[in-house]
C-alpha cells in the first residue's frame, strides 16, 4: 500500500518533473562548470554548468516513462498474442510459440544489444529492442492461463448462453488471466528500468544531451575522479527508483499469491 | 532417458534453424551490406562496378539463396571478414571468448561462495535479526543497476584504495577482481533470495517434522536432509543463470576494458561492423541453448526419481 502510493507518487513526479526542477536542465553556464554542491545548485553542476539537480529531475521523465511504456508495450502485445493462441489453437499457435522459443533462446540483453545496435541510438530504439525480447514471457504465460480457463464449465454456459468470442475472452477469460500477468509485469518494471538505464549508458538508448539517468552516467564518468557525486547522483536515482518499482511489485505478489507472505 | 535426451536434441533443431535465420534476417534489415562498406565513403564508383561485385559477393541472389549461403559458411567457420580491421570475424570471436568464458565462471564460483551459505544461514535463522539484515542486503543488491556497481567499486577499489587496476591491462587475475565482484553482487542478491527460499520450502517438509519427532538432531536434519535436496534446484537455478550472465557481461566489459566478446561486441556496435554483431549473437545464442540443455539433462541425469523412472505425483 505504502508503496503503490510512493511509486504514484515517483510517477507524479516524473510527469510534473520540469515544473519542479528549479534550473532549465539543458542550460548551460560554462563559468559554473563543476561547481561543488551549494546554495543556489544543491547538487553542483557538470562540465557544462547545467544544474544537477534538475537535470535528475527531468531525467526521471525519460527513465520512467520509458520504462512504463515498454512494460505496458510488452504486456499488451504478449497477452494478446498468448490469449489469441490459447483461445484458437491450431497451425497458428504452433507457429507463434515457435516464433517465441526463438526470441527465449537468445540470452537476456545479447538479442537487445544487437537490435538496439542495427537500429542505431535513440530511446524508442532501445525499446523496441527491449519489447523484442521481452514479450515471449508473457505470451507463454497468457496462453497456458489461457488453456487451464477454456476447460471450466462457466466458460461452456457462456458461450451456450449466446456470447460471442470477443465477449467471452473480454468478460471471462481476461479478467481471470490478469491477476499472474500483471503481478509479473510490475515484477519487471525494476528489471526493465536498469536494462534500459544499461542501454543507454552503452550510449545505444537515450543520447546526450537527452536528460536521462543511463546516458547521464556515462557522459560523465570522465569527472568520477575529480567530482564522483555527478555520475553517482543519476545512479542513486536509478536505485530509488528501482527500489521502489521492485518493492511495489514484491507487496502486489505477495497479496496476490499467500504462498509468499512472510518469505 | 535415452528417449528423453533424443527428444530434447530433436527438438533443438527448429531452434537452432530460428536463431541463425533470425540473425541473418536481423542483419538483411539492417539495411547495410558489404557493397556499401566498401565503395559507401569512396565517392562515385561506377555502377557497373558496384553491380559486379555485388554478383561476386552473391547480394544478387534471393534473400533465403543467401541465407543457405550464409549458413554454410558459418557451419564451415566462415562467418565474413570484419568491416573495419578486414580480420576473420569467426577467428576474432573465438580469440575472445576464453576471456569471456573465465569471466562468466569466476563470477559464478564467486556467487556460489557467496550466495549458498548466506541464503542457508537466512533460512535457518528463518525472521531472527540475521534474516532481516540479508534480505535488505539483496534487496539492495537487486535494485543496483550492475553498471553503477562498477562504477562504485571503480571509485572505491581503483581509485580511492589503488587496490586493483581501474580498467584490465590485459586478461588476468588481478584484473578480474573488480568486473567479477560486480557480476557476483547482482547475482548473489538474486541467488540468496532463491537459495533461502528453496531451502525454507524444503524445511516445511513433512519428512523434517518426522524425523524431529523421531529424535533426530535438527543439525543432523539440516545437513544430510534439507540441504541435500535443496542443492539440486539451487545449482540448476545458477546454471540458467548463465544466460543472462553472457549478456550481462557486455556492459562490465566495456566498463573494464576486459578484453572479452562482451567488449568486441559492444565496439562492433558502435563502429556498425555487422558481421561480428551477427557472429556475437549467434554464438551468444547457440551457447545458451547448450548450457541449458546441459543443465536439464544433468538435472533429469542426478534427480533420482527422474532417473530411476519413478512417477512423481
Amino acid at each position: 500500500m505504502i508503496f503503490g502510493v510512493l511509486a504514484v507518487l515517483l510517477i507524479l513526479f516524473s510527469i510534473f518533473s520540469e515544473y519542479i526542477a528549479p534550473y532549465d536542465p539543458y542550460m548551460q553556464d560554462l563559468v559554473n562548470a563543476k561547481a561543488p554542491p551549494s546554495a543556489a545548485h544543491p547538487m553542483g553542476t557538470d562540465r557544462y554548468g547545467r544544474d544537477l539537480l534538475s537535470r535528475v529531475i527531468v531525467g526521471s521523465r525519460a527513465s520512467i516513462f520509458s520504462t512504463l511504456l515498454l512494460v505496458a508495450v510488452i504486456t499488451c502485445f504478449g497477452t494478446a498474442v498468448g490469449i489469441f493462441c490459447g483461445w484458437n489453437g491450431g497451425w497458428l499457435d504452433t507457429v507463434l510459440m515457435r516464433i517465441s522459443d526463438m526470441f527465449l533462446a537468445f540470452p537476456g540483453l545479447v538479442f537487445a544489444l544487437a537490435v538496439a545496435g542495427i537500429l542505431g541510438g535513440g530511446l524508442q530504439n532501445a525499446i523496441i529492442a527491449l519489447a523484442a525480447i521481452s514479450w515471449p514471457k508473457y505470451a507463454r504465460l497468457a496462453r497456458s492461463q489461457t488453456l487451464a480457463q477454456k476447460e471450466n464449465a462457466y466458460l461452456k454456459a457462456a458461450k451456450l448462453s449466446g456470447s460471442n468470442t470477443a465477449q467471452i475472452i473480454l468478460r471471462h477469460i481476461l479478467p481471470n488471466i490478469l491477476g499472474p500477468i500483471l503481478v509479473t509485469a510490475m515484477l519487471d518494471i525494476g528489471t526493465m528500468m536498469m536494462e534500459l538505464a544499461g542501454l543507454s549508458f552503452l550510449g545505444l538508448g537515450a543520447k546526450a544531451p537527452t536528460a536521462e539517468w543511463g546516458s547521464m552516467m556515462s557522459d560523465t564518468r570522465s569527472l568520477m575522479t575529480t567530482a564522483p557525486f555527478i555520475t553517482f547522483a543519476p545512479g542513486i536515482a536509478i536505485f530509488f527508483s528501482v527500489m521502489i518499482f521492485n518493492l511495489l511489485g514484491d507487496a502486489i505478489r505477495d497479496y496476490a499469491d499467500p504462498k509468499y507472505r512472510g518469505r | 532417458m535415452k528417449k528423453y535426451v533424443l527428444q530434447r536434441i530433436v527438438q533443438l533443431i527448429p531452434i537452432l534453424i530460428g536463431i541463425t535465420f533470425l540473425s541473418f534476417a536481423m542483419m538483411h534489415i539492417a539495411g547495410s551490406d558489404a557493397i556499401y562498406e566498401l565503395y559507401g565513403d569512396k565517392g562515385a564508383v561506377s555502377q557497373e562496378i558496384i553491380d559486379a561485385k555485388r554478383a561476386e559477393l552473391g547480394l544478387d541472389q534471393p534473400f533465403l539463396t543467401q541465407y543457405l549461403a550464409w549458413l554454410g559458411g558459418f557451419l564451415t567457420g566462415d562467418m565474413g571478414i570484419s568491416y573495419i580491421s578486414g580480420r576473420d570475424v569467426f577467428q576474432t570471436f573465438i580469440s575472445k571468448l576464453p576471456a569471456t568464458l573465465l569471466l562468466t565462471a569466476l563470477s559464478i564460483a564467486v556467487t556460489v561462495l557467496i550466495s549458498i551459505p548466506l541464503g542457508v544461514l537466512a533460512a535457518l535463522r528463518h525472521d531472527r535479526w540475521i534474516d532481516y539484515l540479508l534480505r535488505i542486503f539483496s534487496f539492495i543488491g537487486n535494485s543496483l543497476p550492475n553498471f553503477f556497481v562498477a562504477l562504485l567499486l571503480m571509485q572505491l577499489f581503483a581509485i580511492r584504495f589503488s587496490l586493483f587496476p581501474v580498467i584490465a591491462d590485459g586478461v588476468n587475475l588481478s584484473s578480474a577482481v573488480m568486473p567479477t565482484l560486480t557480476l557476483a553482487i547482482a547475482m548473489s542478491a538474486k541467488y540468496m533470495r532463491q537459495v533461502r527460499a528453496t531451502v525454507l520450502e524444503e524445511l516445511n517438509k513433512d519428512y523434517v517434522l518426522g524425523a524431529k519427532a523421531r529424535g533426530i538432531r535438527g543439525r543432523v536434519i539440516v545437513w544430510k536432509n534439507v540441504l541435500k535436496s535443496s542443492m539440486l534446484t539451487i545449482l540448476t537455478l545458477l546454471a540458467l543463470s548463465i544466460g543472462s550472465l553472457l549478456g550481462g557481461t557486455a556492459i562490465i566489459e566495456s566498463i573494464f576494458m576486459w578484453d572479452g566478446v562482451g567488449k568486441l561486441a559492444v565496439d562492433a556496435i558502435t563502429m556498425r561492423d555487422y558481421p561480428l554483431i551477427q557472429a556475437y549473437v549467434v554464438w551468444m545464442a547457440l551457447i545458451y541453448v547448450l548450457v541449458n540443455l546441459i543443465t536439464d539433462l544433468l538435472y533429469r541425469f542426478l534427480d533420482p526419481r527422474i532417473r530411476l523412472g519413478v512417477q512423481i505425483d
